[in-house]
């Protein structure tokens, strides 16, 4: 049976699964409750001087049926006296002296800091976030994004941090940057002992075009929030593989970025992540979610033989390389599954003008046809397919020829001029553009 | 006991009669659009006899522009709403979704489309610019689906249309004939009266055209005349005893049951005789209004029966029972009304029915229906010279333009198709109105 405990930093976990410093974070009714669902750490909903929020604080992105892929809010760190927290904080503890409880700390001077992180670690807390993340509304009054977009002001807060921290304390990055390994370096450099990412996108989840204001509305007007849910997951992997890989990020990272699932969660773990934190999912699902999370991850680390997290995390990360090192012999080509297909012909049309015109049709059948030599084994249509495993991507090289495009430059074997020779489009077909107006479309288009 | 009670008032009969397709409301309309794979080249589409773009309206739904979705189905089809509700979908558009080939429950297209049009014609929404007259004059005989639907496509080329009515109510067969727990009187009319004020033609009810003198009078005040007349009584069976009381036509009471409602009643023992889907409808109907004995009975076997598999699952379900192999050769009545009918069992032997001797027997029955096919109006249209009926009684037209033997007359729906769907008569309708604009704009 696997062992989903966690060492993070020296922060000790039953389990890898924490909840995010946020809105299901802000007291211990609620940190307790998720505790007794099975989570294995929380990070208390940022503390400092209490703040008065708007009404009217989240917006979301829907797509199609689906509720909440992507979320934002404008709601400020906690609004509820320190001394209420520091109270629970210890309540929390006492009743659950194994979990990890984690403070989210975003103060101002150092004597603040100095102060809270004292006050943060009498109250019993296993370790420190620095929240420096935050891209609404506290960075207005330099705090929170305006600290994580300035790495020289980064490292100089942690130090304040470490001038009296003797608990792990975690430096939490915004991606609201280009390199996201400069604050993270800048965190390591100022002594952080781990780094969480990502905290929430700048963002516009949408205008009410009746109204002519963006959500969320306060009064008819709206201000920017930060974004978050399953749609900026791909982003928060990006980071967290790019500070997993850089030899000067060597601390632990959690990450954080539109986890619902134990799937997504092993995706960040293979990643480099030791721990995972989540927030969205629970504000739209509640703490329950994490039956299936804990569920799903043993049942996948018995599945592949992984004892602990150790076993496995970062297992993906040299399977990442620069484009230039990928290997440009790898041919694979699309194959439709004739016996699954149900003729919706989306991989025509999305192939046909989306891609390189290597699916045609045949009269008499409605099911698509591959044209191989213009296939170049985009993936496109195997993405489109609304029908699981119907069109599959199967690899034509022999697997015995590998060249790689810094390979390639190195030999001179490379395209140098706008017309050269060696230009890859060469090699396969491209029709001429007037072929367009004599291709037949379905009557309904109502064209021609 | 019956599976139902007889109605004894409106709110009875509206429960006896509960809608199968049901209105949606906006959240289901939500989730079901959001399903639809917007298919390239959909098979929904070409299922459909007039065409509507079915993953266009759809995505318009899922996009929160339900008028721009009303507008693409009007386009293709007046009777939108009534079509949605009315229309064999199972073997049409939502039969060919492609999510029946994975066993994925196909989207219900004919409920998102009344959903679509239902919420334009509850707010009146004007959807369609008509162009100025253009001076030429047409004459509609019948407002049935065919009719209507050539008046509409009419009016947005600019034609004035008039259209004449026999019955006191638009539709034809939708409101008088289609079974009540497939559209209700209300929803039919409400159409009928949005598209009248959309389109603007006018119609002229109790208006029956019958003699030669009236195609006369139409003739010289119109440039051109369509008919969508529709079909005629229920044909006889010619047997005996065809002439007792409570021994009537499925297309009749159907009429009558919708609009009388629960002020009908219905005895105790139906045999209905007939294995189409009016047959399916009579007998259901007659179960529905309560009573307790409904036996269908059908001269070949179960296999050969002319109504869809899902119209003899309702007729199952609705607790009628069903009789096979069984011709009925004689009315039987007592005092001039019905008390049974005799039939023969037939046997299908190298694939020809046969009669088996010596096997009369005789059904007990306080009404007998028959739903045996509806006469061709022959009589009618041999008062217009030149046009052509086939063997069968039906109007011959060209099949691309709907044009009769006589130029001026164009003809569509049951009359010249010998009976199919509404949606058939809407697309004829609709195409007919096209040609014959060519032909006017042309020839003039």
């Amino acid at each position: 049976m696997a062992d989903l405990s966690v060492n993070f930093a020296g922060i000790q976990s039953p389990n890898p699964f924490w909840l995010a410093s946020a809105p299901p974070t802000n007291s211990g009714y609620q940190i307790m409750k998720a505790f007794d669902a099975g989570w294995g750490g929380a990070v208390w909903k940022t503390l400092g001087i209490p703040v008065v929020n708007v009404s009217s604080r989240y917006g979301s992105v829907n797509y199609r049926n689906s509720r909440m892929i992507g979320f934002n809010n404008i709601e400020l760190i906690s609004d509820r006296p320190l001394s209420d927290n520091l109270r629970e904080i210890e309540e929390v503890k006492k009743r659950f002296p194994h979990h990890a409880v984690i403070a989210s700390l975003m103060v101002g001077p150092r004597e603040e800091w100095h102060q809270i992180v004292r006050d943060v670690e009498n109250a019993g807390a296993d370790g420190i976030e620095l929240n420096f993340g935050c891209p609404h509304g506290m960075c207005e009054r330099g705090m929170g994004s305006a600290v994580g977009q300035e790495p020289k002001v980064l490292k100089t807060i942690v130090e304040w941090v470490k001038e009296v921290s003797t608990i792990p304390v975690i430096t939490k990055l915004t991606p609201n940057i280009t390199d996201i390994t400069q604050p993270a370096r800048a965190a390591v450099a100022g002594g952080t002992d781990a780094i969480s990412l990502i905290n929430t996108i700048q963002s516009l989840v949408g205008v009410d075009i009746d109204r002519f204001v963006p959500y969320p509305i306060v009064d008819g007007k709206s201000t920017n929030g930060g974004y978050c849910g399953p749609a900026v997951k791909p982003i928060a992997l990006n980071m967290t593989k790019n500070c997993a890989q850089d030899a000067g990020v060597n601390v632990p990272i959690s990450g954080i970025g539109g986890i619902e699932n134990w799937r997504d969660a092993v995706e960040f773990i293979l990643l480099g992540a030791g721990t995972v934190q989540v927030c969205t999912a629970v504000m739209h699902f509640g703490f329950g979610i994490i039956r299936e999370m804990v569920s799903g991850l043993e049942g996948y680390m018995d599945e592949k033989g992984f004892a602990t997290i150790e076993d496995f995390r970062g297992r993906a990360l040299d399977n990442v390389l620069n484009w230039e090192n990928l290997n440009m012999k790898y041919k694979v080509v699309a194959e439709i599954n004739e016996e699954k297909c149900v003729g919706c012909q989306l991989c025509y049309t999305a192939c046909e003008d989306g891609a390189h015109q290597a699916i045609k049709l045949a009269a008499g059948s409605r099911v698509p046809h591959i044209v191989e030599e213009n296939c170049v084994g985009c993936n496109l249509c195997s993405l489109v397919c609304p029908v699981e495993s119907c069109i599959t991507m199967v690899r034509r090289d022999d697997g015995t020829e590998e060249v790689t495009w810094a390979e390639r430059t190195m030999a001179g074997d490379v395209p140098v001029s706008f017309n050269d020779s060696l230009a890859g489009g060469l090699h396969h077909a491209v029709p001429a553009p007037s072929e367009a107006l004599n291709t037949s479309v379905p009557q309904h288009y109502g064209l021609r | 006991m019956a599976l139902y009670h007889p109605p004894a008032s409106e709110s009875d009969f509206e429960r006896n009669f509960s809608q199968l397709k049901p209105l949606m409301n906006e959240t289901e309309a939500y989730y079901e659009s959001a399903r639809c794979l917007f298919c390239y080249d959909a098979p929904c589409v070409n299922a459909c006899p007039t065409g509507i773009d079915i993953p266009l309206f759809i995505r318009q739904i899922n996009a929160g522009n339900v008028n721009g979705a009303a507008k693409t189905i009007y386009e293709s089809n007046p009777f939108g709403y009534a079509c949605g509700k009315v229309c064999p979908t199972e073997v049409l558009c939502e039969g060919s979704c492609v999510y029946n080939l994975q066993q994925v429950k196909p989207i219900e297209i004919g409920r998102l489309q009344s959903y679509a049009t239902g919420a334009v014609i509850h707010q009146e929404k004007q959807l369609f610019v008509l162009p100025p007259s253009n001076g030429k004059k047409v004459a509609i005989i019948g407002a049935g689906p065919a009719g209507l639907s050539c008046a509409c496509e009419l009016r947005m080329r600019g034609f004035e249309v008039t259209v004449y009515e026999a019955k006191e109510k638009p539709s034809g067969l939708t409101v008088y004939g289609v079974a009540p727990y497939k559209i209700t009187n209300e929803e039919v009319l409400n159409e009928m009266a949005y598209l009248e004020k959309q389109f603007g033609f006018r119609v002229q009810y109790n208006h029956r055209i019958e003699t030669r003198e009236q195609l006369a009078d139409l003739e010289s005040n119109f440039d051109a005349i369509f008919l969508g007349i529709g079909l005629g009584e229920t044909a006889a069976l010619n047997i005996p005893g065809e002439d007792f009381e409570n021994y009537f036509g499925a297309v009749e009471f159907v009429a009558r049951l919708r609009m009388n409602h629960h002020n009908i009643s219905v005895p105790t023992r139906v045999v209905v005789l007939g294995g189409g889907n009016t047959a399916m409808d009579a007998a259901s109907e007659c179960a529905r209004m309560g009573a307790e004995v409904v036996i269908l009975a059908y001269r070949r076997s179960p296999e050969e029966m002319g109504a869809y598999h899902f119209e003899y699952d309702l007729v199952k379900g609705a607790g009628v029972q069903s009789l096979f192999n069984a011709a009925p050769v004689a009315i039987l009545g007592e005092n001039g009304r019905v008390n049974g009918v005799k039939f023969q069992k037939t046997e299908t032997v190298n694939g020809k029915l046969r009669v088996v001797p010596e096997s009369d027997f005789v059904l007990a029955a306080d009404w007998v229906i028959r739903a045996t096919g509806q006469a061709k109006q022959t009589g009618f249209l041999s008062l217009i010279p030149g046009l052509i009926t086939d063997a069968k009684g039906r109007i011959v037209v060209d099949n691309t333009t709907g044009q009769t033997g006589n130029p001026r007359y164009f003809a569509g729906g049951d009359a010249a198709n010998g009976g199919k769907e509404v949606v058939n008569a809407a697309a004829e309708g609709r195409d007919a109105a096209r040609s014959l604009a060519q032909w006017l704009l042309s020839s003039s």
